[in-house]
């Protein structure tokens, strides 16, 4: 005779535990689809350098001297939000607070730099398809490095209301993630533009 | 996973017992005072704010499903005044101009307003159903998705209401699109309205994927789902990473337009190819989207009707992922007339005829099925057997304009209009009217009138067929797609009146139709919850559900819960009576992505406006953008910050954070 089965979990996690959680799915698929967003952005560039004559690199050796420390700051940005979120696994309140307001210090100096960076540029928006994809690409980036410090500041000042816990702690996980994203994206980006001209892409 | 697992690992301390972070769920067997109080948790508030509040998916699917089905309407008037204009030779119905505003509305109300939401509207109303679950995984972010559709819908039919509709084509094809030939405010709604409506596509996308993947009854392991399912997962795995590549597309062209840069135009630099590259990589993935999920419609509704299970279960789901994933590699076949290299057309083309292969295997399932079944004759039935003859024939078509030589005879003829009707209103249309017939008894009670549905087919099949099937011939005569009308001598006048009878004789049926949803609901016979003794999980509970969906969640012990008596393939039986309770607050079941073992207990968010004003913040920052207004771009730009501020802000309800001690104080 078949028998009917009955689901009978012993004790089940409540709520999101940890880093863990069905918003992790979610934050997932938000990267999956900006990632996508900066992947069409990029293949344009090597579309656009390949279809074009020779020359369409407007500045075949990029200048190095603001955007290369600038890179390593936002690295060592993403660094700082790590350890920030480890303060909040350890419950130090103040290693937390520390590592994020680091963090935000860091990426806001990264953005005011960029700014000058685009200043110097002897080039503007409308010049070229290159200028265009140029400005196009940072600027998508660099809104991308604005919505991330929104989201770091959001995480701060949760963080010293006191919203967090080890145990408790899973929109901190979520926005440290998407701040780590922003600057893996800023290698891609970096690369493509300011590295692989060296290489002799679009040249 | 036990307690103790759940703290492995971790520093800080947490004993076993700790009752706020894990409960052993209480089982059931549900009744009345169950239901009571699911009832109360779940319900959502009549009046105004529990209007624009509510995040019940079955109300958001409902509500995607009447929108989708207003558009449908829209975008079929748009096509009578077409074929009246194309019903004769030299007709002046309609000038040049307003004749391409109407096809190029007409190609984006019914691909990206009717097809693609139609769709979401059945997954929405029945994912958590299909799947024996309370909800969508974030209900929020439903409610998002619906209203941001409305919103970019009412956005996109602006430029038609001011006589400046899209007037390039649905694909929209640079250099016509760029300002210096296309002057006008026309582009710039459709460009921008694009980018917005992409983001409802997006977010729902994503809500899917997790639901599949996280929110099904314990024991409904991958293999148990029901094959609409894999449809509407593998459409949203592709929406996800193909939709921004239509919303950079056109970002940039508004870009061109407004702000002087060159992505698309040659002379700065740019190329025209591009904005075809981006378009179709998204493209071809998304007449998948539109066709799979529905593909999937009649993959579960063949069987319920032919009364016994889907031949070739596996083969079937293993072919809609297959087909996805060759989707992605086949955009360039609506290229091949662009001058690409020779080698590169090859590739694209036989990558189009291998990917007919999982499409025929699906064909071939379809028809054991009824073979081997008891088919039951309902309208229903009769609209997903007559989808596989208007599939096979779209897709013979296809496959011939996947060989490059055929298309670049083919390619801009009517041919081409032929095969994407063959494919749309076979593979979309006619398993929607199918699936509605089948399940609008669940969503309201009453089952919709057969006699009716009778008439409805017929008229709907053969002024179909009357219509479209000619034009294949009219096309191989070599009259051009897009134009507005024609000389007498041609050949195509007889034809064309052919088509604009058989298009008339359609759209009667497609009333027929609509009448039928309209009078069956309030006069229908009363369905109870299982009118056609189906196999799946919906069945289980009333129809119309209860705001909670399930009293206590099933235990799923094979693919078929509702046959296993008549199968008897397993030893054990699913449950329905006895299960989890989860009624300690608006609770919910997370499960393990493969297997389907519980693994977490959900709080479900409440009823929020939240995701009405983000919308309406956005709005008006695409408003602003369209006006190059840059001050009311800002306002709905922080509007939209607020909206998201508060919507995230971490709450104890759904335990997102610790209580504050002053909280815990008041709480005893
Ligand atoms: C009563 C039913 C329908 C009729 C009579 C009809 C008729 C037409 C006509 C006359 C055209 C313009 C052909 C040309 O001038 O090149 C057209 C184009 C098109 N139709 Fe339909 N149609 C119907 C339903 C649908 C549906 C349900 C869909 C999709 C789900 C659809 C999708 C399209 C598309 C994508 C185009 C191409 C637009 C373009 O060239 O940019 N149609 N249709
Ligand atoms: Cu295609």
């Amino acid at each position: 005779m078949a028998e009917r089965i009955v689901s009978r979990p012993e004790a089940l996690p409540l709520g999101p535990i940890g880093g863990r959680g069905i918003g992790w799915n979610g934050m997932v698929m938000l990267v999956v689809a900006e990632a996508s967003l900066f992947g069409y952005l990029l293949f344009s560039y090597y579309y656009l350098a390949v279809s074009n004559p020779p020359g369409w690199v407007l500045e075949s050796e990029p200048s190095l001297k603001l955007a290369l420390p600038n890179t390593f700051l936002l690295l060592a940005s993403s660094v700082a939000a790590w350890w920030g979120e480890r303060g909040i696994r350890k419950d130090d309140r103040g290693q937390a607070l520390g590592g994020i307001g680091l963090a935000i210090a860091m990426g806001a100096v990264f953005a005011i730099v960029q700014g000058f960076e685009w200043k110097d540029k002897a080039y503007g928006l409308g010049t070229s398809s290159y200028t265009a994809l140029y400005f196009v690409t940072t600027g998508f980036h660099m809104a991308h490095v604005i919505a991330g410090l929104m989201i770091l500041g959001a995480l701060w000042l949760w963080t010293w209301r006191g919203f967090f816990s080890p145990l408790r702690m899973l929109p901190m996980a979520n926005g440290i993630v998407y701040w780590h994203f922003v600057d893996a994206v800023w290698l891609a980006v970096f690369s493509t533009y300011y590295l692989s001209p060296y290489l002799g892409v679009g040249q | 996973m036990s307690a103790a697992d759940l703290t492995a690992g971790r520093e800080g301390p947490l004993a076993d017992t700790d009752t706020r972070l894990s409960r052993t769920p209480r089982v059931a067997v549900a009744d009345a005072a169950l239901r009571d109080r699911l009832e109360r948790i779940w319900r959502t508030e009549p009046g105004l704010k529990g209007w624009f509040g509510t995040v019940d998916h079955k109300e958001i699917g409902k509500r995607y499903l009447v929108t989708a089905f207003i558009m449908l309407a829209i975008g079929g008037i748009e096509a009578l005044v077409l074929r009246l204009q194309l019903a004769g030779p030299n007709k002046h119905l309609l000038t040049p101009e307003q004749y391409n505003e109407l096809f190029s509305t007409h190609g984006m109300t019914m691909i990206f307003l009717y097809a693609g939401p139609v769709l979401s509207g059945f997954s929405n109303y029945f994912f958590p159903l299909w799947l024996g679950a309370r909800d969508m995984a974030f209900p929020r972010m439903n409610a998002l998705s619906y209203w941001i559709y409305l919103a970019a819908a009412l956005f996109l039919y602006a430029g038609p209401l001011v006589g400046a509709g899209p007037n390039d084509g649905w694909f929209n094809y640079v250099p016509y699109a760029e300002k210096a030939f296309n002057p006008g405010i026309n582009e710039d709604i459709y460009a921008l309205g694009m980018v917005f409506l992409g983001i409802s596509t997006s977010v729902g996308a994503a809500n899917f994927i997790v639901t599949a993947a996280r929110c099904r009854a314990p024991g409904m392991s991958i293999n148990r789902l029901p094959i609409m399912v894999w449809g509407t997962l593998t459409a949203s795995a592709a929406n996800l990473v193909v939709i921004p590549a239509v919303s950079l597309a056109f970002f940039l062209l508004w870009m061109d337009r407004n702000l002087g840069t060159s992505f698309f135009t040659v002379a700065g630099g740019g190329e025209p190819l591009l904005w075809q590259h981006l378009f179709w990589l998204f493209g071809h993935p998304w007449v998948y989207a539109i066709v799979l999920p529905a593909m999937g419609m009649v993959s579960d509704g063949l069987p319920t009707f032919s009364r016994t299970p889907l031949v070739g279960y596996t083969l079937v789901a293993l072919s809609t992922v297959a087909t996805m994933l060759l989707g992605f590699g086949v955009w360039v076949h609506h290229m091949f007339a662009t001058g690409l290299p020779g080698l590169g057309l090859a590739f694209f083309s036989g990558a189009s005829i291998i990917i007919t292969i999982p499409s025929a295997v699906a064909v071939f399932a379809w028809l054991a099925t009824i073979w081997l079944g008891k088919p039951v004759f309902t309208t229903a039935f009769k609209f997903f057997a007559g989808m596989i003859l208007l599939f096979v024939i779209g897709g013979v078509s296809g496959f011939m304009t996947a060989s490059v030589p055929a298309d670049w005879q083919l390619t801009d003829t009517y041919f081409v209009v032929a095969h994407l009707h063959y494919v749309l209103i076979g593979i979309n249309v006619f398993p929607v009217c199918g699936a509605t017939y089948m399940w609008f008894p669940k969503m309201t009670g009453r089952l919709m009138d057969e006699r009716l549905g009778w008439w409805n087919f017929w008229t709907m099949f053969l002024g179909f067929n009357l219509a479209f099937l000619p034009m294949h011939l009219t096309g191989l005569l070599g009259m051009p797609r897009r134009i507005y009308t024609y000389d007498a001598g041609m050949g195509f006048s007889a034809l064309n009146m052919i088509t604009t009878i058989g298009s008339f004789v359609f759209a009667v049926g497609v009333l027929m139709f609509f009448w039928n949803v309209i009078k069956s609901r309030r006069s229908g016979a009363i369905a109870g919850p299982d009118p056609w003794s189906g196999p799946s999980l919906e069945w289980t509970i009333p129809s119309p559900p209860p705001p909670y969906n399930f009293a206590v969640i099933p235990t799923v012990a094979s693919r078929h819960p509702l046959w296993e008596d008549q199968l008897d393939e397993t030893e054990n039986r699913s449950s329905f009576e006895e299960g989890m309770t989860l009624d300690e607050g608006k609770e919910a079941l997370a499960v393990s992505i493969l297997d389907a073992e519980p693994d977490r207990i959900l709080k479900m968010p409440s009823d929020t406006t939240a995701p009405f004003w983000l919308t309406v913040a956005t709005a008006v920052l695409f408003a602003g953008l369209l006006g190059k207004l840059w001050w009311l771009a800002a306002l709905g730009g922080i509007g939209a910050i607020a909206s998201l501020a508060f919507w995230n802000e971490p709450r104890t309800k759904l335990l997102e954070r610790e209580p504050d001690a002053h909280e815990e104080r008041r709480n005893g």
